[in-house]
C-alpha cells in the first residue's frame, strides 16, 4: 500500500497530494478532529484566552503548571492510543470465516504500531513525567525544579514528538514495524516510505525531552530538598522518583544513539543494521532493548511510589518498612539492567545466556514481592478509609501480582519459547501496564487532584469510572491469557480459527467497558469542576496527609511554601501536625526569588518538531532552515542574562494572609 | 484540621531566616550528569564499534585506510587545545578577562584544526571509495569518530559565543558558571578521543 | 479435540485444557518437546501460586478487615518495622525464585533448541535406530519453504514428518526477522537473514497441526501460516513420492523467483532441490556473482581485501529489495553488491560439504578480479597499490557486466 513515489521536488520533498491516506475511517477522523480543533481555536479566540494561554501556561516555568500540561497531554494521547486499541479489537472480532475484516494491513498494522507507540510514549510517559514534575518538588520542600526553562523546553519537546506522530495520522503514514522498529524490517529496503521516519523522528524529539527532564529532577532531588531531609527522610515518591530519573538518564541516550544510527541506515545507507555488508539486526534488538528494559521500570517505579504514598495516608499509619522499601527501589533500578535479553529468548543465545538473563530477571520480583508485602503490612492494624486512591491501590494490588506472575513465568526460557510473542504475552505486559502503571495514575489524579486544584473529584463518577476499568480490565485480557495459551501470536489481522472467536469477543466487550470507564473518567472531571464549590478543600490536606506537599495551600501559590519547612523525620507534615506547628504569618515574609517565564522553551520546540517533520518528508531547506533556526534562538536565548525576579514581600504578606482567613473560615 | 497549638516555635519546622540562594549552585551537578549522559551514547557507539568493527564486508580495514602520522597531529590538536583551555580556566581565576579571551580564542584555534584534518581525513576514505556504507566497519567508523567531530563543532559554536558574552558581559558569575561547563564538556570530548584514538586508530593498526 | 492430553501423569491438566475449549496447543501439545516446556510452566505456575494466593488472600482480607468502620480491628498508627516480618517477606520470594530458578537452570539447558533430543518420548531414548529428519526451513516473503536435504524434495507452506522421529531444523529467513512456531511441537525460535538457527523436536501424534510465523514481518504476515502433518513413516513416504512425482526443480532462478513477496501462498511442492541451496541461502548469495557471507568473513579474517575491496562491488543490477518497493537511500550511495572473488568451481567446492560446514571457507580462493593482478600470497597487499582509485558510483556504472569475473 505504501506505493506513494519517493521522487521529491526541491519544494516539498517527497510530500504531494498522494500522502493524503484514501481512507474513509482516516477522513472521518480528520473531519472531526479538525471540527473539535476549529471550535477550541474559536472558543479560545473568542473569550480572548490567547493571551492568558501564553502567558500563564505556555511560556509557565512552574512546576506545577508543566506537570499539570504533561497530564493533559498524556490524557489526550490516551484517548488517541485507545481508539487504537478499539479497532484492533473490533478488527480481531471481525476477520474471522475467510473475512479480512475492515482495515486492510497496511492500515492494521499502523495502528498496532501506533497504539504501542502512542501508549509508552505520550501516554505513560507524560503520566509520570507530569506526577513526578507536579509532586516532587512540593514533597521535597522546594520553590521549583533545579531548571525551570529546562523544565518548560522538556515539556514542549514532548508535546513536539507527539505532535509529529498525531501528523502521521493524516499526512503519509505511520511505522508498520511493531512499536520497536525492528531492522531489517524498519530499514529503508522493507519499510520505504515516511512511516518509520516519523517514528524515528517523533521519538527523537520527544526523548530530548524526557532526558533532560530526567537530569533535571536527579539534579533537584539532589541539590533542592529542604533542610533536614536527608536522602533516609525522602518520601518514598521522591525515591521512587529519584531513581526513575536516573534510569531515564541512563536508558535514554542508548534509544537516541539507537535510533540515530537506524536513522544513518536510512537515510545515508550505511550498514549498521542491515543483512549485508558487515550489519547486524541483532545488535538493534540488543541496544533497543537495554534501553526498553529499564524504561519498563521507568514507567513503574514511580507508580509505586504513589502506591506506598497513598496506602500510608488511607491506612492513616507509618509506611511499613521504610528502607527496605528503599532498598527494594534501588535494587530495582540496578537488575532493571541486566535482564534485557529475556526480551528475546527465541534468539538462540544458547541455554547458559538464556537461564542467565531468565534468572537475573527473576530475581527482580523479589525486591517486587517485598515491596507488595510492605503495602501488605502497611495496610495491617491501620484505619483503610475507601477513598478513590486507596481503591485504586486495592484494585492494583490484586492485578499486578497476577500480571507479576506471569512476567515470571516468561522469564522461564522454556516456557517463553512457547508463549513469546503470543497474545499471553501481550495480555502479561497489558496486567502490569495498566494494572500498574495506568492505575497507578488514576489513584494519583484522584490523591493529588485537591491539590493542583483545590477541591475534590466526584466521587460518584470516580467509582463508575473504576469499576468500568477494573471489571473491563479483567474481560479485555483473561481471554488473551487463553488464546495465547491456544498459541495465537500477536499482531495477526486475520483469523481462520472460529473457535477462536468467541474468546476475541470477549476481549472485545472488556474494551467496551473500558471505553466507558475512560469517558465516566472525563465526565468524573467535568462533574467535579462544575460542581468544585461543593468539593472545596481550604485546608489544603484534604485526605489527613503525611508529607510536605500537604502542608501548603491547595492549589499551592507560585512560590510553594514561604518559608522551607525544616524536616526532622520521616513524614515531615505528619510529625508537623502531631508537634502542633503553626504555620510561621507572624513572622516577616521575606522577597521570594523566583525564575521568570520564557517563550524561549515553545519556540525551541516548534523549530524541532518542524525541522523533524521537514526530514520526514525529506524537505532538506525546511530541514536546514530550521536546524540553523534552533542553533540561533538558543545562541540568543543564551544572551538572556535576566532569568529571574523577586516576588516582593507584600505580596507574599497578601497570599498568606488571604490563606490564613480562608484556614479561619473553614475551621 | 486545627492547628491551634502555639507551643512549636515556628523556627523549628519553618526556615524564616533569610538566606541568599547561590544562584546556579546546581548548574555543575546538572552539566556533569548531561556528560555522564552523553558519555552513554559514545558508550554505545564504542560498542557498535567493538561488534562492527572487523566486518569489513571484503573491503578496506582498518590497516588500508588509517594514517598514524595524521592521526597523530590530529590528537595532538586536540590535546593542545584542552591545555590551552586549561590556561583559559587559570586566566579567569586570576580576573584576567583580556587573558581568557586569549586562551580561549588559542583552544577555538586548535579545535578547528582538529575538524579540518578530521574533514580531511572523511574526505580522503570517501574519495577511496571507503565511505560510511561500504561495510559495517566503516559504518560504525564514521559514526564513533563523527559524532565526537559532531561535538567539537558544537563544542566549538558554544565556544564563540561564550568569548562574545564575556566581551559583552565580563567575567560575571553566570559567564565563569559556563566557562567551567563548556571546559568540563571540552576535556570530556578529549577523554573520549583518547578512548577513540586507542581503539579505533592504534588498535586498528596494531 | 484431535489431541488431547496424554492420561495419566497430565490428567490433572485436564482442568485446564477443559478451559481452553480443547483447543488450548500450548497445554495439551502433541510433541515431547513441547510438553516438557509445557510441564515447566505448569510447575513454574503452581510453584509462585504458592506465594500469589496467599498475598492476593491477605490483600483482601486485610482490606476488609482494617476498614475503617471496623473500630474493633487494632488500631496501630506507628507501627512501621519488625524485623521478624521483613526478614519473611524478602526470604519468601527469595525461596520461591531459588527453587525456580534451579528448575530455569536445568529445564533450559535440557530443552535448548540447539541440544539434539535425548528422547522422542517419555521412556522412548533415542537410539541409533532413530535417524534425525533434517528439515531446512526459510521464511520466506510470505510464506515457508521447507527443504529437505535427505529426501531430496522442498515444500512450500505444507510440512510433513514423521511420528515419533526426531527432527532437527535448521531455520533461516530470505529478508526480515521471523520466528518459526508449531505450538503443538517444540515452540519457536527466531528465523533471521544471512544466519542459521537450529531447533530440535518431534511429533508424537499423528494429526494435523497448525504451524505459523510468529514475529511480525510485514504486510503478508496474517497469512503465513502452513499445515503440518505428522503421520507414521509409511505416510511420510508417501508423500515424498508425492512431491517428486510433481517434477519441478527448485534451483536458484526458481529460489530467485519464489523469494519474491507474495500473500496466502497455496501449498506447492519441488521434485529436487539444489543441494547447495540452503547453504547459499544463510551465505545469501543466492544471487549470481554476489560474494557468500562464508567467503566474505574468511576475507575479513584477513583483515578485508584492502583498497581491492573499494572495486569489487556492482550496483544491484538484480535487486530483490526492489520487489518490495524500495530505493536507494536518499543521501548516500546507491546500493550495490560485492562480488565475489571466487570462481563458480571454488563456491562449489566452498558448498561441497554440505551445509553443516558451510560457515567455514573450505579452500579461500586467491584474489581475483577485474584490473587486477593475480595476487603474490594468498591475499597479498602487493597488488593494492596498483589499483586505480575508483569510487563505487564507477562499479554502478559497470554494474551490467559486472558478475563476469
Amino acid at each position: 500500500m505504501a506505493t506513494a513515489s519517493n521522487e521529491t521536488t526541491f519544494l516539498l520533498g517527497r510530500l504531494n497530494w498522494d500522502a493524503i491516506p484514501h481512507d474513509p475511517i482516516v477522513w472521518a477522523t480528520f473531519v472531526v478532529v479538525a471540527l473539535g480543533g476549529i471550535g477550541l481555536l474559536a472558543a479560545l479566540t473568542r473569550y480572548r484566552l490567547w493571551g492568558w494561554l501564553w502567558r500563564e501556561w505556555f511560556t509557565s516555568v512552574d512546576h506545577k503548571k508543566i506537570g499539570i500540561m504533561y497530564i493533559i497531554l498524556a490524557l489526550v494521547m490516551l484517548v488517541r492510543g485507545f481508539a487504537d486499541a478499539v479497532m484492533m479489537r473490533l478488527q480481531q472480532v471481525w476477520a474471522f470465516g475467510g473475512s479480512e475484516g475492515y482495515l486492510n494491513s497496511h492500515h492494521y498494522d499502523q495502528i498496532f504500531t501506533a497504539h504501542g507507540v502512542i501508549m509508552i510514549f505520550f501516554v505513560a510517559m507524560p503520566f509520570v513525567t507530569g506526577l513526578m514534575n507536579y509532586v516532587v518538588p512540593l514533597q521535597i520542600g522546594a520553590r521549583d525544579v533545579s531548571f525551570p526553562f529546562l523544565n518548560n523546553f522538556s515539556f514542549w519537546m514532548t508535546a513536539g514528538g507527539a505532535v509529529i506522530v498525531m501528523v502521521s495520522l493524516f499526512v503519509g503514514e505511520f511505522a508498520q514495524t511493531g512499536w520497536l522498529a525492528f531492522p531489517p524490517l524498519s530499514g529503508i529496503g522493507y519499510s520505504p516510505w515516511v512511516g518509520v521516519d516519523y517514528y524515528i523522528w517523533g521519538l527523537q524529539v520527544a526523548g530530548v525531552g524526557t532526558t533532560l527532564s530526567g537530569i533535571n529532577l536527579v539534579v533537584t532531588i539532589v541539590k533542592m530538598r529542604a533542610p533536614g531531609m536527608t536522602m533516609m527522610r525522602m518520601p518514598v515518591f521522591t525515591w521512587t522518583s529519584l531513581c526513575t530519573n536516573i534510569l531515564i538518564v541512563a536508558s535514554f541516550p542508548v534509544l537516541t544513539a539507537t535510533l540515530v544510527l537506524l536513522t544513518l541506515d536510512r537515510y545515508v545507507g550505511t550498514n549498521f543494521f542491515t543483512n549485508d555488508l558487515g550489519g547486524n539486526p541483532m545488535m538493534y534488538i540488543n541496544l533497543i532493548w537495554i534501553w526498553g528494559h529499564p524504561e519498563v521500570y521507568i514507567l513503574i517505579l514511580p507508580l509505586f511510589g504513589v502506591f506506598s504514598e497513598v496506602t500510608s495516608t488511607f491506612s492513616g499509619k507509618r509506611l511499613f518498612g521504610y528502607s527496605s522499601m528503599v532498598y527494594a527501589t534501588v535494587c530495582i533500578t540496578i537488575l532493571s539492567y541486566l535482564v534485557w535479553l529475556h526480551h528475546f529468548f527465541t534468539m538462540g543465545s544458547g541455554a547458559s545466556v538464556n537461564s542467565f538473563f531468565g534468572i537475573t530477571t527473576m530475581i527482580i520480583s523479589i525486591p517486587t514481592g517485598a515491596k507488595l508485602f510492605n503495602w501488605l503490612f502497611t495496610m495491617y492494624g491501620g484505619r483503610i478509609r475507601f477513598e478513590l486512591p486507596m481503591m485504586w491501590t486495592v484494585a492494583f494490588m490484586l492485578t499486578f501480582t497476577v500480571g507479576g506472575m506471569t512476567g515470571v513465568l516468561l522469564a522461564v526460557p522454556p516456557a517463553d519459547f512457547v508463549l513469546h510473542n503470543s497474545l499471553f504475552l501481550v495480555a502479561h505486559f497489558h496486567n502490569v501496564i495498566i494494572g500498574g502503571v495506568l492505575f497507578g495514575c488514576f489513584a494519583a489524579i484522584n490523591f493529588w487532584w485537591p491539590k493542583a486544584f483545590g477541591y475534590k473529584l466526584d466521587v460518584f463518577w470516580g467509582k463508575v469510572s473504576f469499576w468500568f476499568w477494573v471489571v473491563g480490565f479483567w474481560f479485555a485480557f483473561m481471554p488473551l491469557y487463553v488464546l495465547g495459551l491456544m498459541g495465537v501470536t500477536r499482531r495477526l489481522r486475520v483469523f481462520d480459527d472460529p473457535d477462536l472467536r468467541i474468546w476475541f469477543a470477549i476481549a472485545a466487550l472488556g474494551a467496551v467497558l473500558i471505553a466507558i470507564g475512560i469517558a465516566a473518567m472525563f465526565v468524573q472531571f467535568a462533574v467535579s469542576i462544575r460542581k468544585r464549590q461543593l468539593n472545596r478543600d481550604v485546608t489544603g490536606d484534604p485526605w489527613d496527609g503525611r508529607t510536605l506537599e500537604w502542608a501548603t495551600s491547595s492549589p499551592p501559590p507560585d512560590y510553594n511554601f514561604a518559608f522551607s519547612p525544616v524536616v526532622h523525620g520521616l513524614d515531615a507534615w505528619w510529625e508537623m501536625k502531631k508537634a502542633g506547628a503553626t504555620r510561621p504569618d507572624a513572622a516577616g515574609f521575606l522577597p521570594i526569588h523566583m525564575p521568570r517565564n520564557t517563550g524561549a522553551g515553545v519556540v525551541l520546540a516548534a523549530l524541532s518538531t518542524i525541522c523533524g517533520l521537514a526530514l520526514v518528508w525529506y524537505i532538506w531547506w525546511l530541514a536546514a532552515l530550521g536546524f540553523l533556526a534552533i542553533l540561533a534562538v538558543s545562541i540568543a536565548h543564551s544572551f538572556n542574562y535576566n532569568r529571574d525576579y523577586h516576588i516582593p514581600a507584600e505580596q507574599v504578606r497578601a497570599v498568606e494572609d488571604a490563606r490564613s482567613r480562608a484556614l479561619a473560615q473553614g475551621a | 484540621m486545627s492547628m491551634t497549638a502555639t507551643a512549636v516555635p515556628p523556627g523549628k519546622f519553618w526556615d524564616t531566616e533569610p538566606h541568599h540562594h547561590e544562584e546556579g549552585a546546581s548548574t555543575s551537578l546538572g552539566f556533569w550528569i548531561y556528560l555522564m549522559s552523553d558519555c552513554l551514547m559514545f558508550a554505545v557507539l564504542f560498542a557498535v564499534y567493538g561488534v562492527l568493527g572487523a566486518n569489513y564486508a571484503a573491503g578496506p580495514g582498518p590497516k588500508d585506510l588509517f594514517d598514524l602520522n595524521l592521526i597523530a597531529l590530529n590528537t595532538a590538536m586536540l590535546l593542545f587545545s584542552s591545555i590551552t583551555f586549561g590556561f583559559a580556566m587559570l586566566a579567569m581565576g586570576r580576573g584576567d578577562q583580556r587573558g581568557t579571551l586569549r586562551w580561549l580564542a588559542v583552544t577555538l584555534f586548535f579545535g578547528l584544526c582538529f575538524l579540518a584534518i578530521e574533514i580531511y581525513e572523511f574526505r580522503h576514505l570517501i574519495h577511496l571509495g571507503a565511505g560510511p556504507h561500504r561495510s559495517g566497519f566503516l559504518s560504525a567508523f564514521f559514526a564513533l569518530v563523527g559524532t565526537h567531530g559532531l561535538h567539537v563543532a558544537f563544542g566549538s559554536i558554544w565556544l564563540v559565543t561564550l568569548m562574545v558574552q564575556i566581551t559583552q558581559k565580563g567575567l560575571i558569575a553566570a559567564n565563569r558558571r559556563r566557562m567551567a561547563c563548556l571546559s568540563m564538556f571540552w576535556h570530556f570530548l578529549d577523554v573520549i578521543w583518547i578512548g577513540v584514538f586507542t581503539f579505533v586508530y592504534l588498535l586498528g593498526m596494531i | 479435540m484431535k489431541h488431547m492430553a496424554k492420561p495419566g501423569r497430565l490428567g490433572w491438566l485436564s482442568v485446564l485444557v477443559l478451559l481452553a475449549g480443547c483447543k488450548a496447543e500450548v497445554l495439551a501439545p502433541a510433541g515431547d518437546v513441547a510438553a516438557q516446556q509445557r510441564d515447566l510452566l505448569v510447575i513454574s505456575t503452581l510453584l509462585m501460586l504458592v506465594i500469589i494466593v496467599p498475598v492476593m488472600a491477605m490483600t483482601a482480607f486485610f482490606a476488609w478487615k482494617y476498614r475503617a468502620k471496623n473500630h474493633q480491628a487494632r488500631y496501630m498508627p506507628d507501627w512501621d518495622h519488625s524485623t521478624k516480618l521483613e526478614l519473611l517477606i524478602w526470604s519468601a520470594p527469595l525461596l520461591i525464585v531459588v527453587s525456580l530458578g534451579a528448575l530455569t537452570w536445568v529445564g533450559t539447558h535440557l530443552l535448548d533448541p540447539y541440544r539434539p533430543l535425548s528422547r522422542v518420548a517419555p521412556g522412548q531414548e533415542v537410539t541409533e535406530d532413530h535417524e534425525v529428519l533434517r528439515v531446512e526451513v526459510v521464511a520466506l516473503d510470505w510464506k515457508w519453504l521447507f527443504i529437505y536435504p535427505q529426501q531430496g524434495v522442498a515444500s512450500v507452506n505444507e510440512l510433513t514428518l514423521p511420528v515419533d522421529r526426531p527432527v532437527e531444523f535448521r531455520l533461516t529467513s530470505s529478508s526480515v526477522m521471523n520466528a518459526f512456531y508449531i505450538p503443538a511441537m517444540a515452540g519457536m525460535i527466531y528465523a533471521m537473514p544471512g544466519m542459521e538457527t537450529t531447533l530440535h523436536g518431534v511429533m508424537n501424534q499423528p494429526g494435523g497441526y497448525k504451524g505459523i510465523a510468529s514475529h511480525y514481518s510485514g504486510a503478508g504476515f496474517s497469512g503465513m501460516h502452513f499445515a503440518a502433518h505428522a503421520t507414521d513413516d509409511a505416510g511420510f513416504d508417501d508423500w515424498v513420492q508425492t512431491l517428486r512425482a510433481g517434477g519441478e526443480m527448485l534451483d536458484r532462478a526458481r529460489y530467485l523467483e519464489l523469494e519474491a513477496p507474495s500473500q496466502n501462498v497455496a501449498p506447492m511442492g519441488f521434485a529436487q532441490v539444489d543441494p547447495h541451496l540452503f547453504p547459499r541461502i544463510v551465505n545469501m548469495c543466492v544471487e549470481e556473482g554476489k560474494m557468500c557471507m562464508a567467503e566474505m568473513m574468511a576475507v575479513d579474517a584477513e583483515g578485508g581485501a584492502g583498497l581491492a575491496g573499494t572495486m569489487n562491488m556492482a550496483a544491484l543490477t538484480y535487486d530483490k529489495f526492489k520487489r518490495r518497493g524500495t530505493r536507494a537511500p536518499v543521501l548516500g550511495w546507491e546500493p550495490f553488491q560485492v562480488l565475489s572473488f571466487c570462481t563458480p568451481e571454488d563456491s562449489a567446492l566452498m558448498f561441497g560439504n554440505a551445509s553443516v560446514e558451510a560457515r567455514s571457507l573450505a579452500d579461500p580462493a586467491p584474489l581475483r578480479g577485474r584490473g587486477m593482478e593475480p595476487p603474490a600470497g594468498l591475499f597479498g597487499r602487493a597488488a593494492t597499490s596498483e589499483i586505480t582509485l575508483a569510487n563505487p558510483m564507477a562499479a554502478k556504472a559497470r554494474g551490467g557486466d559486472g558478475h563476469n569475473l
